[in-house]
């Protein structure tokens, strides 16, 4: 009998006893009537190969393990980073609940959203019905201070117009004539979720410059010297925020962070459960339209949005995810050209000490070829650090990349020597990605959770510093962004590095004269 | 501190009038119909189950996608399941649902895999079935071990007219051998992921029973051949299950669907017995595999040993005395574990409260196995579940119980709020309200990444998880010291 009281086993232990290891082969013996061994195995060693790869990457219809998700996902985190607002996606609300679990699973947070719940009647008749009952229950039971609306891929298909259907249940009363209610169409078969998160902010600041959908007069910008900062969708974005706004607070610019839930994904465990917390506030967006200008860390993450802005007048700096150490520095140069501040003694001493780790630690990650997949503003910004540190990123995988992503991450490569052999991949997923690392084995892959798939069948070790990440707990609570985040990552690579050289090293007797004790 | 039984029942009656004050009338009168305190002699728990979510509310159900590809295809582990359509349903369920399985990933089994047509416009606009005879020859390519395919619909194929049956006929025609399996569980069909499960049972009986080849796959039957339906093997559930109905006797051909084949599936109607786990999901296979093949089918339940015991006597009675005997001797082998277990826990868990909320088995049955352990169950509410499930429920829940059924995210925290049992039981998207409210949470979906809670085995680590909940030292440390005194 494999359980015992004193000593409970696991599922990890508790089916590698003999017990179950002879029910698995009997049951494999006896009823699965599976492939013969030899030729899972062939088949196996067949997928390592150049052939395969070919194939594999032949196919323009099937997507295997793709690293994006879709543009609903991308308006609730949104929807998240505002004060008191409540994600309302109108369309079928199976999609709501996987909303809020994905990223439930990624930050170990509450994630409030609610759903128009859509059926098949709807689907008929379209779903204002859904819509004004929807708008009138959100309002009165969880009282916020604003419902963002978007949409699911049902209520895209069918057309749903949202700009109708929430002036009709203002008309029938859901929620007051005067009660905020912006909105984005978020279909999710175009783009990703970091088109959703576009459009959703974009529906978000139109909302509120532009005369709440003809109910209010446009706003007129009244220039002043305040800076506007939106992050775009990130994973990080718990730790990155603070971290921003320090680096803000310590230049001693005015700020808003346009979107920022990184107190909503961080509440205490007290005693009480805050549904609400932090956020940017209606008045901050409704002033953010006076910002001399506005940055936009992740370009690819607010394209719609930033043409919006440059449009009322402010200039936008538009960034592809700086990290590092010249990532940073682009990044507080363009806040002090824009505000005419020096960059303070503080901030350069910490750029010093991050420089000293690197000179410290770069013999280690010189030269070490990594392969990398994620958002596209994302890889840009690890490839630029990974180049500074002397690494080379080899495969650079977007699955919603694009050519114009692309040529820009070629770019990187070309103006560096560590460049030289790197090749970057739009529009591709992890099964791509698995060819590669078969063809072209590399030192490390940088990825998400799903990665660990990869680590598992090619043996490349995974470092985890994309979204989402379920497996490893408080990634998120950790800045990468900054200089502190540059030495994050650093301590990351490295970790992973050492981790590695010494699982290679510690058989007794055999490979542990390498074991060393000071590396 | 204990509340008397009229107590109890007019503290749920007050705590339901005030819930429902916070709701519009129209939806107060909707919402007052799944809310009820259980009055023992009633043969149903007087709630209304199985209809339309109310919109807004935050309901915690999912939809018909997830009842089909998350529950009952997906785990199935030698087809490969496409999410049909854009790219998200896929995504977010991807390997989230910890069906347990053995073989290699990619190779010949693609259960934590995610296939996608990955859905653009020109595929809403132009229709999707081309992309979807393509997507099929290239798997046909690049995982020849297929041994079949399903095509799980999303939202738009069923708005967007396009024909996955002719394109599953004329691809299972030129692919011979490959089993294909078209199912309409866009998501926005019922109310639920319950009509998921149905329409997924339904697929396999027109999909598979009907188009199966009788010569294949044969094997010598013989007169204590069951079938494990219903269960899904998370945590390896299945596994802790079968080696005990293994152990008494009897020979398990199949498991549906967790670390099942397509074979076992095919050779289900050659079961003299189909026992029957989650009833809410996969009853309607096993009606028909009844009418149809006369195969009889029995519910069990095997959490907790008083529970688990009852099961095997009740299967074992549709046997001979050699499996009658064969029930005994397991409940007798596991005898000194389970008094062990609960020597050592229930001593820690005695008299400690818990609400449940899960989809539509669990509500009920795991109550036993928290009993065993001297705890109460106080509140409980199906996700999705029937009528008969309700109506199940009554053997198992105490006089006053409060019932929700689709509980909103509103009621439930107040609930708990009011009530303060020491443990609720429910999903991952509860987990955290609840602890930011002090309260212990374990995921009774996923067994909070641990499991497996079925069978002897699994009632050990059930206990020892509800132990490090409810006792640990984490829940004295939520008011820092200096509030502590006010």
């Amino acid at each position: 009998m494999p359980q015992n009281a004193d000593n409970i086993l696991d599922h990890e232990n508790l089916f590698r006893q003999p017990e179950y290891v002879e029910l698995f082969e009997n049951k494999k013996r006896d009823f699965e009537f599976g492939h013969p061994v030899d030729k899972v195995k062939e088949i196996v060693e067949w997928t390592k190969t150049k052939d395969y790869q070919e194939k594999n990457f032949a196919r323009d219809s099937l997507t295997v393990n793709p690293a994006k998700a879709c543009q609903p996902l991308g308006a609730v985190f949104v929807a998240n980073g505002f004060a008191r607002t409540l994600s309302f996606v109108h369309g079928s609300q199976g999609c709501v609940a996987y909303y809020r679990s994905h990223f439930s699973r990624h930050f170990k947070e509450p994630t409030s959203c609610v759903s128009s719940s859509m059926t098949e009647d709807a689907a008929v008749f379209g779903g204002l019905n859904n819509m004004v009952d929807g708008l009138a229950n959100t309002h009165s039971l969880y009282k916020p201070d604003m419902i963002a609306v978007s949409t699911t891929c049902m209520a895209e298909v069918i057309g749903d117009d949202l700009n109708a259907f929430i002036k009709t249940a203002k008309e029938k009363g859901s929620v007051p004539m005067d009660y905020d209610v912006p909105f984005a169409h978020t279909p999710a078969f175009v783009g990703s979720h970091i088109t959703g998160y576009d459009n959703a902010l974009l529906g978000i600041l139109k909302h509120f410059w532009d005369g709440k959908a003809d109910t209010a007069p446009k706003l007129e910008r009244v220039p002043n010297e305040s800076i506007n900062f939106i992050g775009g969708f990130d994973g990080f974005v718990v730790g990155n925020m603070p971290e921003i706004r320090r680096i803000f607070k310590t230049m001693g610019i005015e700020h808003t962070l346009l979107c920022d839930p990184s107190d909503n994904w961080n509440t205490p465990t007290d005693g009480t459960y805050r549904m609400y917390d932090g956020g940017t506030t209606k008045q901050q967006v409704a002033e953010a339209l006076n910002a001399k200008a506005t940055i936009v860390f992740q370009q690819f993450s607010a394209e719609k949005t930033a043409k919006l802005i440059a449009e009322h007048g402010q200039e936008v700096v538009a960034l592809n995810h700086p990290m590092g150490v010249a990532g940073t520095d682009q990044f507080l140069m363009a806040l002090s050209r824009i505000s005419g501040k020096p960059i303070p003694a503080e901030l350069e001493l910490e750029r010093g000490r991050l420089v000293d780790a690197i000179a410290d630690s770069q013999a280690h990650l010189h030269g070490k070829k990594y392969a990398l997949y994620g958002d596209p503003d994302l890889m840009l910004g690890l490839t630029q650090f990974l180049l500074e540190l002397g690494a080379e990123p080899t495969h650079v995988l977007s699955t919603n990349g694009d050519d114009k992503w692309a040529a820009k991450v070629q770019a990187l490569f070309d103006a560096s020597p560590f460049g030289k052999n790197c090749k970057v991949y739009p529009k591709r997923d992890l099964w791509h990605m698995r060819s590669l690392l078969f063809t072209e084995p590399v030192d490390f892959l940088i990825g998400n959770t799903y990665g660990k798939y990869l680590e598992r069948d090619t043996g490349t070790p995974l470092i985890r510093l994309v979204f989402p990440i379920f497996d490893r707990h408080h990634y998120h609570r950790m800045p990468i962004w900054g200089y502190e985040g540059a030495m994050r990552v650093l301590v990351m690579l490295l970790d992973e590095f050492f981790e590695s050289l010494d699982a290679n090293t510690i058989i007794p007797g055999k490979t542990d004269y390498s074991y060393d004790i000071i590396r | 501190m204990s509340l008397t039984m009229e107590e109890t029942k007019a503290r749920n009656k007050e705590l339901i009038e005030e819930v429902l004050k916070a709701y519009p009338e129209k939806t107060a009168k909707k919402r007052a119909k799944h809310l009820n305190a259980f009055e023992e002699g009633k043969t149903d728990c007087n709630v209304k189950s199985n209809i339309k979510s109310v919109p807004g509310v935050m309901t915690i159900r999912g939809c018909a996608y997830a009842g089909s590809k998350g529950v009952v295809w997906g785990p199935i582990k030698d087809m490969i399941h496409i999410s049909h359509g854009p790219v998200g349903c896929g995504q977010y369920s991807w390997a989230a649902r910890r069906n347990y399985y053995i073989g290699t990933t990619g190779i010949d089994t693609f259960v934590t895999m995610q296939f996608t047509s990955d859905f653009q416009e020109k595929d809403i606009v132009f229709g999707g079935d081309k992309k979807l005879e393509k997507i099929i020859d290239e798997i046909q390519v690049l995982f020849p071990l297929n041994k079949g395919i399903s095509v799980q619909s999303e939202c738009p194929i069923g708005l967007i007219g396009d024909d996955i049956e002719a394109v599953s006929k004329k691809k299972a025609k030129e692919y011979v051998g490959k089993t294909i399996v078209p199912v309409r569980c866009e998501g926005f069909r019922g109310v639920s992921q319950s009509l998921g499960h149905h329409l997924a049972n339904d697929a396999i009986r027109d999909w598979v029973f009907d188009k199966m080849d009788p010569e294949k796959n044969k094997f010598e039957g013989s007169p204590y051949d069951v079938a494990i339906i219903g269960d899904y093997n998370i945590g390896g559930d299945a596994w802790s299950s079968r080696i005990l109905l293994e152990e008494m006797g009897l020979r398990v051909i199949a498991q549906w669907s967790g670390d099942g084949s397509i074979a076992e599936l095919e050779n289900t109607p050659k079961a003299k017995l189909n026992v029957l786990h989650c009833y809410r999901s996969m009853n309607y296979i096993s009606r028909h595999m009844e009418e149809k093949y006369g195969v009889p089918w029995v519910e069990y339940n095997f959490f907790g040993p008083s529970k688990i015991a009852a099961s095997l006597r009740e299967i074992a009675s549709h046997f001979d005395d050699k499996i009658k005997e064969g029930a005994e001797r397991v409940i007798a082998k596991y005898q000194a574990l389970t008094d062990a277990v609960i020597a050592k826990y229930r001593p820690r868990l005695e008299g400690k409260t818990v609400m449940l909320f899960v989809g539509g088995l669990r509500p009920r049955h795991v109550i036993g196995a928290y009993e065993d352990l001297g705890m109460n169950v106080v509140g409980t509410g199906y996700e999705f579940g029937h009528n008969d499930d309700y109506q199940r429920t009554t053997h198992y829940v105490k006089d006053g119980t409060l019932i929700y059924d689709d509980v909103t995210g509103f009621e439930f925290e107040k609930f708990v709020e009011k009530i303060q049992p020491d443990l609720v039981g429910s999903g991952i998207k509860e987990k955290y309200v609840f602890q930011k409210m002090g309260v212990p949470f374990r995921q009774m979906h996923s067994w909070d990444y641990s499991g497996p809670y079925h069978g002897y085995d699994g009632f050990g680590i059930f206990a020892r998880d509800m132990d490090m909940a409810i006792n640990s030292p984490v829940w004295s440390l939520t008011k820092a010291p200096w509030k502590k005194a006010a």
